[in-house]
């Protein structure tokens, strides 16, 4: 076929818009290729690899990687290559990942016996279990021996730090809690003394000193039901021998996980896998964010987003629909319809500085010279919290929210309101009755471009109430359960921090990958269940319009 | 009565509008709404011309007139529908059952609950039947059950739509055809028990067996209510109405009985129009 039909029939067009789709999703798949190998991988048991070196040095570890030895300026150099190895016993070795150049290596193998021990601090301790003992007698000796005993232990290990962190986080913190309100209380007492000195509050003081007392004696009595479980649970030592012959002994009750990883079955890896992953997803972070789980930075991201969500919307909404029905349509309001347009595009991190300046300095200081005296100079709202970084945040995603539901408000065809009005229904009644319900397809439609931009911003948080470690959670069982005024993490946040602000990169890198799935998985989760609820609205209020 | 023979502005040709306003027998005897020079305005033009009449009480009235001649615009005066077009004016008088409508003290729902309306398009709101035909009473407060109920079933079966739906009240309205949807919008209208009911075109989407239907209706509403119609459709005109006006240019050309003005119009516009030489 000529050329000139070809290009009169707009194929080489079709080419390039076929293309441009391509690259698209090309880009896009790669991006998640890479994430899921890296995260996903990272759980999957390795084998541990025993290599000889030249110099009689062995070492015992998983292989993490294998590269090529650059020589730089070298022409025609053969190929040398070195590997990366992930030998654990950070307290033992100084370092827990080694480089090794396989020329030096002289053998290689795979012992039965190498474990690898998952436990609380020093990230992980890879080598041979030699010895069980409880109070000094031994339980068990030898590899297969010991493991038998161990597995138990290990469970009981688990159920004994859950009731430990029962009794320090959830009932001594909330003794804690209640000591430290009452302290307040009294410090709130001298304060109105100090004003009105007339009046006496022996008797409301008298009665804070009671309470204190009370507390005193409950935290007393639960520190001894604290000391009495670590003296049960803290009886069985595991050693275990390094690859150099060093011996190491810890407490049963710091090992999260154990296996022997040359002997896993498909089935038992798998099991490890599942495990792993769970943790991962549910439990709290360890060894400064590297190891363990992300749960609290889930939790805080939702809960920002919802927080977000909630404040964004409505106050979206009630300006979409004073600029599209009752504003009278002019300069003034394309001026500000061009002004929320633009408010849409200005950098993050403007908002963060404005959210910083204003609702945290501003706004929170102005609360807690009002309402919370006794605590200052302590800020309790005058510092960043999640109440802050929603509100930051709902102000960078309002005027996403507001330009959609205009949108969608505009595309309620005029017949439904005629109809509405010609019934004898005033404005605001069709407003509220024909008009909203039959934009609400289209104000959801914000609300995922809004939770979408919302979910995945980390600037402006860093500055008002992310951290990289936050001990409660906003939400808990302590009376008011949302405290708003605290911090809390983000998994956006905990990307930036573990990926380039961790003391242990080698360790930290898996886990950059594997938090941002899950990150992404709960945009995804997040706008599925909007588009949801959306599909159902349309749905049911569908006008032929949308 | 304005005796109005001056020239028209923009064609020269004279118009006389008296024949509006010589009462014809049955409609003079109780008129339901009653226009005196009424003119209306979007912005700097004019759209309406000294329009007076009386619509006679139940019966139907059609106006009729080529596209742009004010008809439609002169069916929404009648219910201050014109209110939501901005820079509109309005002067003259219009009363309804003796109730000026554009008087000061008017409160404009008032007046659209009793003059009730049925669009070109048929327009059911994204509700369900039931609350479709109680959305009068809903805006009105009424929410008990027994009462929305009641008139549910009695303005359904009034626009002859109960037997049809009464399985399904539930259903979103538009799930209904095109012809069932326009006697839904009947029986919301009907719900309010308006004195008078203003139809916009409301065949002009269906297809004819829906229009027979709706034209029957329409025959049977007249022993209750007031009905004035605007259609394109001049068969029927003739058939469904009993009075007749025809516009042309914003302004009444004839207004008379619709079997004299099919049969004998005075005038030569009329003639024209109605025998299809222009329009």
């Amino acid at each position: 076929m000529r050329l000139g039909t070809l290009v009169r029939r707009g194929d080489p067009f079709v080419w390039l818009a076929g293309s441009g789709l391509g690259i698209s999703l090309l880009m896009i798949l790669g991006l998640l290729g890479v994430i899921l190998v890296n995260g996903l991988g990272f759980f999957w048991p390795k084998p541990l690899l025993q290599l000889t070196l030249k110099d009689g040095v062995v070492l015992l570890g998983e292989q993490v990687t294998r590269e090529v030895i650059p020589t730089p300026g070298v022409v025609d150099a053969p190929e040398q290559f070195r590997l990366q190895l992930k030998l654990g016993n950070r307290d033992l070795f100084g370092a827990d990942f080694r480089w090794v150049d396989e020329a030096e290596i002289t053998g290689r193998e795979r012992p039965r016996d190498a474990f690898y021990f998952e436990r609380r601090e020093y990230g992980p301790l890879i080598g041979t279990p030699v010895r069980l003992t409880r109070g000094g007698d031994a339980l068990a000796t030898g590899p297969d021996a010991v493991w038998a005993a161990l597995a138990p232990l290990i469970e009981q290990a688990e159920v004994d730090r859950a009731a430990i962190r029962t009794i320090e986080r959830d009932e001594i913190g909330a003794i804690n809690f209640a000591i430290e309100r009452a302290r307040l209380d009294m410090r709130a007492i001298d304060l109105r003394e100090r004003q009105r000195p007339e009046q006496r509050l022996d008797a409301e003081r008298a009665a804070l000193d009671q309470e204190v007392v009370r507390q005193k004696a409950l935290y007393d009595e639960r520190q001894r039901a604290l000391e009495a479980l670590y003296e049960r649970a803290a009886q069985t030592y595991l050693t275990v021998r390094a690859s150099d012959g060093q011996e190491k002994e810890i407490r049963t009750l710091d090992i999260f996980r154990a296996y022997p990883a040359n002997q896993l079955s498909w089935a038992e890896k798998t099991g490890v896998y599942a495990s792993r992953i769970w943790e991962f997803v549910s439990g709290d972070p360890r060894e400064s964010n590297t190891e363990g789980g992300i749960f609290p930075a889930i939790f805080g991201t939702v809960m920002m987003v919802v927080l977000m969500s909630l404040v964004a919307v409505p106050f979206g909404v009630l300006a979409a629909l004073y600029l599209r029905e009752y504003a009278k349509q002019g300069t003034l309001v394309r001026l500000v319809r061009i002004a929320v347009n633009n408010l849409a595009g200005v950098p993050s991190i403007v908002f963060g500085v404005f959210g910083l300046g204003f609702f945290v300095y501003f706004v929170g200081g102005t609360i807690d010279r009002a309402f919370f005296p006794e605590s200052l100079p302590t800020p309790t709202y005058g510092t960043g919290g999640i109440l802050w970084a929603s509100l930051t945040l709902a102000l960078l995603t309002v005027p996403v929210v507001i330009v959609a539901s205009e949108e969608a408000l505009a595309a309620v065809p005029r017949s439904m309101r005629e109809a509405s009005l010609a019934m004898g229904a005033t404005k605001f009644q069709t407003i509220l009755r024909v008009v909203l319900p039959a934009a609400a397809p289209g104000i959801m439609t914000g609300l995922i471009l809004a939770m979408a931009r919302g979910a995945g911003e980390v600037a402006p948080l860093m500055i008002t109430g992310v951290v990289k470690l936050a001990a409660d959670l906003p939400l808990d069982g302590i009376f008011p359960f949302f405290h708003l005024d605290r911090k809390f993490m983000h998994l956006g946040f905990h990307i930036y921090d573990v990926g380039f602000q961790s003391p242990n990169v080698e360790a930290a890198k898996p886990m950059v990958y594997s938090t941002t799935i899950l990150l992404l998985g709960i945009v995804v989760a997040l706008n599925i269940t909007a588009i949801v609820i959306r599909n159902r609205l349309r749905r049911k209020y569908q006008t032929g319009a949308f | 009565m304005v005796e109005y023979t001056g020239q028209a502005r923009d064609t020269g040709l004279r118009i006389k509008t008296e024949l509006a306003s010589r009462p014809t027998p049955s409609a003079m005897a109780t008129p339901a709404i009653l226009l005196r020079d009424v003119n209306l305005f979007y912005g700097a033009n004019q759209a309406l011309y000294d329009i007076s009449m009386d619509i006679g009480e139940r019966m139907v009235t059609a106006f009729i007139g080529p596209s742009g001649c004010g008809k439609s615009t002169l069916l929404r005066c009648l219910n201050r529908m014109n209110d939501l077009i901005d820079n509109v004016k309005i002067t003259g008088k219009v009363e309804v059952n003796t109730l000026d409508i554009y008087g000061p003290k008017t409160d404009v729902i008032e007046v659209r609950r009793k003059v009730g309306m049925v669009f070109q398009k048929s327009n059911p709101f994204p509700k369900s039947i039931y609350e479709n035909v109680v959305y009068g009473l809903r805006i009105a407060g009424i929410n008990d059950k027994a009462t929305l109920d009641e008139v549910c079933e009695r303005s359904l079966r009034g626009a002859a739509l109960w037997d049809e739906v009464k399985d399904r009240l539930d259903q979103s309205g538009l799930s209904l055809s095109g012809g069932q949807m326009q006697r839904l919008c009947i029986a919301r209208a009907i719900a309010n028990e308006p004195d008078i009911i203003l139809m916009d075109e409301p065949c002009s989407a269906l297809d004819p067996i829906a229009t027979v239907k709706i034209e029957e209706l329409i025959y049977a509403l007249k022993e209750k209510y007031t009905i004035v119609i605007v259609t394109h459709n001049l068969q029927q005109a003739a058939r469904v109405s009993d009075m007749t006006a025809f516009f042309w240019l914003g302004r009444l050309v004839e207004y008379g009985q619709t079997s004299d003005l099919f049969t004998k119009p005075k005038e030569k516009h009329t003639e024209d129009y109605i025998t299809g030489r222009f329009g």
